[in-house]
């Protein structure tokens, strides 16, 4: 049997199943974090959330996605029907795709490629392009507007994250995710690298279009922003989208200074879990946070973003990256030096 | 080379591009219509459009008696219903020349504040809304809802109250109702404290308000502001230590005032001034003695049930008011009460018969909103939403 697995076709056929065995849990878990957000955030607003469906409102998700489905698409009039259909179909094979390299446990991924993290950025940042399709396809000033607060948003982030995906990598010496994490077995990034770590959180709000960064669709100045004329599946593909990108998001903090799959302590009550658990708990608790925000902040303005990306997070980031990377230097710690 | 023809150089003009904010916007505040010419994100003219909720309220009033047009009243702000009924209830009693009882007057001054209550709440909570921030809002709710069901306990209705009558009030508080509103006035206190720990330092939401929307004192009389609006820009103009209607001139209470004039300032106004209901709504417990609750004159007030069982003039008194209603005497009176919003008032013209010649209504959020254009120009369009939730619009009494 192992010897199939080494062919070609052995190849393909196993990487069907893994990826249908990653594609399906990860769309279980997005239906069920709209029902996880919409539940902690009633707790926080004195009220229940969704109970009526089901035990606990458990079915909520399915409920919604049935009426989704049997919704009637509406392509506007005056809309470029090509663009405006793909737009929701890239945003959300993009979020889909990136899933490809996150390591769920040790070397569990689909493809454990030695350039994993930059194959992560990529993606990442090739989510805004569905955002300005879909902007500019529908032929709407809202959407319009929407996509382009949504395009000055991606560049005010993309260079800070990037400075601070660079500094992990000259802890660790790798590109590779799975050496990422190998690298906490000591201390977890996120404790020497504390500011980063919640720079990139933040960033990863804003990466992800979530509050108070939700400008791009900032419901009550410009209703929905870039997927006003959506309905249907093809809304309910950037919504999945979203959600999809908000678990992506907190498995790469995860991953970058949560130490993955690793567990909290290296001592016997802590192993006895699988790593995939300790990885799913610390997404879980990235997700908290994400909810806990949108419920307790207000929306920034669209010029106080940019602001905040290039007068604060910039320069801390890049001085941090200068001070670690000659704190290595100077202690010989570089890695492969 | 020198046949080379250089084009002349030719001067593009980018046009502003113009934005239909409204009437269907999650943040226009009921049917706000806002033609807004745009450059970019930034906001070089607003154009407010109302008549949408128009329905016609001041002529339908010279068509009912005056009992029959209190209704009307609740309609227009119908955010603090009872303080547009006060407007009116007040100003036909003037017509009339009657004095309401003691205990209606306190009963009137503690529900006018328990709106005020109520309608700053929605306010607030719409405004952060508007600004993004989620869970005021539902907090607000949970809050209202405790003071909808002192409405519906007083007066059998939730919104649409109809309690304050030209003459006093429609019936007496049930018993206990005193209770659970003393009670909720000591825990009232606790919950502004935690709205306010949840905004007034947040930084995100100081940076969306502070320093946006301002007007100076001058400006804000030349438009016509009144109340918090007014206030927040330094005047401490209030009608209910101006000009004491019913038992305001008997409670102690600090007008508050504000000094930048900018939507933050406006929110501060609106929750001091919250904290001070919640005082008046105690003094006013305290004070409240048992007593008549309707002027006790069978011209203007019908009588009891139990009455008309037995006496026929009962019975004939009943069935005039409730027919024919009664004769004011002929006379115009500008009477206004400071509802949470602002100066809300009736011009009220009456010609002998038993329905007013004319009713004019000032608006409160009529004159606020003409502004709009003074206030936004130069902003941007996220600052326009606050703007709005700051001015706490609702269209039904400025469409009327």
């Amino acid at each position: 049997m192992s010897g199939f697995f080494q062919t070609d076709l052995g190849i393909v056929i196993l990487t069907l199943a893994e990826s249908l065995a990653l594609i399906v849990p990860l769309l279980i878990g997005v239906a069920y974090l709209t029902l996880f957000e919409r539940k902690v955030m009633g707790a926080m607003q004195l009220r229940k959330g969704p109970n009526i469906v089901g035990p606990f409102g458990l079915w909520q998700p399915f409920a919604d996605a049935l009426k989704m489905l049997f919704k009637e698409t509406i392509i506007p009039t005056g809309s470029d029907r090509l663009l405006f259909m793909i737009a929701p179909m890239i945003t959300f094979g993009l979020a889909v795709v990136a899933w490809a390299v996150i390591p769920v446990n040790n070397h569990w991924a689909i493809a454990d490629i030695n350039v994993g993290i930059l194959y992560l950025f990529a993606i990442s940042s090739l989510g805004v392009y569905g955002i300005i399709i879909a902007g500019w396809a529908s032929n709407s000033k809202y959407a319009f507007l929407g996509a382009l607060r949504s395009a000055a948003q991606m560049v005010s982030y993309e260079v800070s994250m990037g400075f601070i995906i660079v500094t992990v990598l000259v802890c660790v010496g790798s590109l590779n995710l799975n050496d990422i994490v190998m690298a906490q077995r000591h201390v977890w990034f996120a404790i020497p690298l504390f500011p980063l770590f919640i720079i990139f959180f933040i960033s990863g709000l804003a990466e992800t279009n979530r509050a108070p960064f939700d400008l791009a669709e900032g419901e009550s100045e410009i209703v929905a922003g870039f997927f006003v004329e959506y309905s249907a599946m093809s809304f309910a593909l950037f919504f999945l989208g979203e959600y999809a990108n908000m678990i992506l998001i907190s498995a790469m903090t995860t991953t970058l200074f949560l130490g993955g799959w690793l567990p909290l302590f290296h001592c016997a009550p802590f192993t006895w879990l699988p790593g995939p658990f300790w990885f799913l708990g610390k997404v879980l608790f990235c997700l908290f946070v994400f909810v806990w925000v949108r419920a307790t902040l207000p929306r920034l303005r669209y010029d106080q973003l940019m602001a905040l990306g290039w007068k604060v997070f910039l320069p801390i980031t890049l001085v941090y990256l200068v001070a670690v990377a000659g704190v290595l230097e100077y202690l010989g710690w570089l890695p492969n030096a | 080379m020198s046949d080379v023809v250089v084009p002349p150089a030719k001067t593009v003009e980018i046009d502003s591009h113009t934005i239909n904010f409204g009437p269907q916007h999650p943040s226009a505040h009921g049917v706000l219509r806002l033609i807004l010419e745009m450059d970019g994100e930034v906001i070089e003219r607003a154009d407010p459009h109302i008549g949408l909720l128009h329905r016609g309220t001041e002529k339908l009033i010279e068509y009912k008696s005056y009992l029959q047009a209190l209704p009307y009243f609740d309609r227009l702000d119908y955010v603090s219903p009872m303080a547009c009924e006060h407007a009116f209830a007040l100003a036909t009693e003037k017509l009339l020349g009657i004095t309401v009882p003691e205990r209606a007057q306190w009963i009137r001054v503690l529900f006018a504040e328990l709106t005020r209550v109520l309608n700053h709440l929605l306010g607030i909570s719409h405004f952060a809304l508007d600004c993004g921030a989620l869970t005021p809002g539902l907090w607000g709710y949970e809050e209202r809802e405790k003071l909808l069901e002192f409405y519906e306990a007083a007066s059998g209705a939730r919104f649409h109250a109809n309690y304050f009558r030209p003459g006093g009030v429609a019936k007496d508080l049930p018993a206990g109702l005193t209770d659970r509103i003393a009670a909720w006035a000591e825990e009232f206190p606790k919950f502004i404290a935690d709205l306010e720990r949840l905004l007034n330092n947040n930084r995100i939401w100081k940076q969306r308000v502070v320093d946006i929307g301002v007007i100076s004192a001058e400006d804000a009389l030349a438009w016509g502001f009144s109340g918090p609006s007014l206030r927040a820009s330094g005047v401490a103009w209030d009608l209910r230590r101006a000009q004491p209607y019913d038992k305001y001139a008997e409670v102690e209470f600090e007008v508050a005032v504000g000094r930048h004039g900018d939507c933050y300032d406006r929110y501060l106004v609106r929750m001091a001034e919250m904290r001070e209901s919640v005082k008046i709504v105690k003094q006013c417990l305290a004070k409240m003695k048992p007593g008549p609750v309707k002027v006790q004159d069978r011209k203007f007030t019908p009588p009891t049930r139990a009455e008309m069982k037995h006496s026929m003039e009962a019975l004939i008194h009943h069935f005039k008011l409730y027919t024919e209603g009664y004769h004011v005497p002929a006379g115009a009176t500008y009477t206004a009460v400071e509802a949470p919003k602002g100066e809300f008032a009736v011009y009220l013209i009456s010609d002998g018969t038993n329905r007013p010649y004319r009713c004019k209504i000032r608006a409160t959020g009529f004159s606020h909103l003409q502004a709009t254009d003074k206030l936004c120009k130069g902003h941007m369009l996220a600052d326009m939403v606050a703007i709005l939730g700051s001015l706490d619009i609702v269209f039904g009494e400025i469409d009327r």
